[in-house]
């Protein structure tokens, strides 16, 4: 186990994983864009504009996902000390900004035909908007910290606390937007979704998913290379590759 | 054990004292409080049903802000002389520590602002029913702030552009006190039942009770590393 926790032999392993993921995440979204938008059927009551929600939903799964995902990574650095879930935690955190940034701006898109502004105190858009907040504020710790060890502890311990706080947040939204906005409108407007649409909305998850491995390992490897420019084995490796 | 009870007295008595003799430290946020939420008619115009309806967010609003002005004094001062390094090193829990400077800090920042919001209050046209749950309501949610804010602080300490970067961390974090304190309030207004804002209030107080001064422990050892 510690031989894959090791950032040399991480590196060449990331190396040689990232074209096969890359492979699947470039199949998965072709089959999932052409299900979803050639295939599907135009919604009874949104029409062709619902198609947004094939990106738009799975970007905001991932936006969450990532956070628990950089949270957890994060446990792991602060408990036992491991140097590549610091690098992993780091290198996720642009990359689920990016994603919450998605779910907004698809949001709004969205909002505009269908609720005819760009933007609505909508709970789950709210929520999304304040953990985009909270991505900003973890990148701006880190970058403001100069020693990497220590911008990841830190980092680590802003990452748990806002973990614990995600949920409150989104649920001091929810009741706050109830209270607002007694008739509100329900995103997802039909409570069960049609088979022809669930499918390519789950294939869109598992590309998005796998996406975010790929981006994450391109990333780490650049992060390695930068945190390891002093040692032996990044010297040879660059004079061998010329 | 008689001892740590007596740190936590001395520590305590020390963060007062020494607060009270820079007192412009103290006044400053207070007054900040006041001008933010005195500006609001001056831009909104002084029609007293508009103040009314939003009232309660700018009085909150406002009391989120003065907490995060003043929370570079919590660690910051201790930090730059050397005092902060001795209390990591004592024998007895940082955690326990740092929770007696937020209830020091809580004490000459968010007890202040609590006692000068009637005023405020009045000045906005709030109804008096809502007055006192404004007391009570800033009562519960300023320890809060002053709890997560610490470990904003910590994690920030001796960084370059603390300042901003605090207000970056801590203020999302802010947004349920917020919007249970200000619903609450807003409710009088509207005669709606507000026994659930209490009791979340309250819950949110128990729960930063309980994970913001271990969390600001944690996150002072890593920025005195």
């Amino acid at each position: 186990m510690h031989k894959y926790a090791s950032p040399k032999f991480f590196y060449s392993l990331a190396g040689r994983m990232t074209p096969w993921l890359g492979g699947v995440t470039a199949l998965l979204l072709l089959s999932g864009l052409y299900l979803g938008l050639f295939v599907a059927p135009p919604d009874y009551q949104q029409g062709e504009s619902y198609r947004i929600m094939f990106i738009h939903v799975p970007a905001a799964w991932m936006s969450m996902f990532v956070y628990m995902l950089m949270a957890g990574s994060g446990a792991v650095a602060l408990v036992w000390n491991i140097k590549l879930a610091e690098i992993f935690a780091s290198c996720s955190a642009p990359i689920g900004a990016s994603f919450t940034f998605l779910a907004l701006v698809t949001g709004s898109l969205w909002g505009k035909p269908m609720w005819g502004t760009w933007w609505v105190w909508d709970a789950r858009l709210t929520s999304e908007l304040i953990l985009f907040f909270l991505y900003i504020g973890y990148m701006a710790l880190e970058a403001s910290i100069d020693d990497p060890r220590r911008a990841a502890r830190a980092s680590a311990i802003l990452a748990l606390v806002g973990v614990v706080n995600i949920p409150v947040i989104h649920f001091s939204v929810q009741w706050w937007n109830t209270l607002h906005q007694p008739a509100s409108v329900s995103k997802m407007g039909v409570p069960t979704i049609a088979t022809s649409m669930l499918i390519p909305l789950l294939l869109m998850a598992l590309a998005f998913t796998v996406y975010f491995f790929v981006a994450v390992l391109i990333r780490m490897r650049n992060d390695i290379l930068e945190r390891e420019r002093h040692t032996g084995w990044v010297a040879q490796m660059l004079e061998s590759k010329p | 054990m008689p001892n740590l009870i007596k740190a936590i007295v001395c520590l305590f008595r020390r963060d007062l004292t020494v607060a009270l003799r820079r007192s412009t430290d103290i006044l400053t946020p207070l007054v900040f409080f006041t001008i933010v939420v005195s500006l609001f008619p001056l831009g909104l115009g002084p029609e007293p049903s508009v103040l009314r309806t939003i009232a309660p967010g700018v009085i909150w609003v406002a009391a989120l802000l003065a907490t995060m002005l003043s929370l570079n004094r919590l660690f910051a001062n201790d930090y730059a002389d050397g005092t902060l390094e001795q209390m990591a090193l004592a024998p007895y829990p940082l955690t326990v520590l740092v929770l007696v400077k937020i209830a020091s800090h809580w004490a000459l920042t968010g007890l202040p602002l609590v006692l000068i919001s009637p005023l405020l209050a009045l000045q906005m046209h709030l109804p008096e029913s809502a007055i006192s749950t404004l007391i009570f309501t800033l009562l519960l949610g300023t320890p809060v702030l002053s709890l997560l804010g610490a470990v904003g602080a910590a994690l920030t300490l001796g960084l370059r552009g603390g300042g901003v970067l605090v207000s970056l961390l801590v203020l999302p974090l802010y947004t349920p006190v917020l919007i249970f304190g200000a619903g609450a309030v807003a409710g009088v207004v509207a005669d709606i039942d507000i026994q659930a804002h209490y009791s979340l209030l309250g819950a949110f107080l128990v729960l930063a009770l309980t994970f913001a001064p271990w969390a600001a422990a944690a996150a002072l050892r890593v920025s005195l590393d």
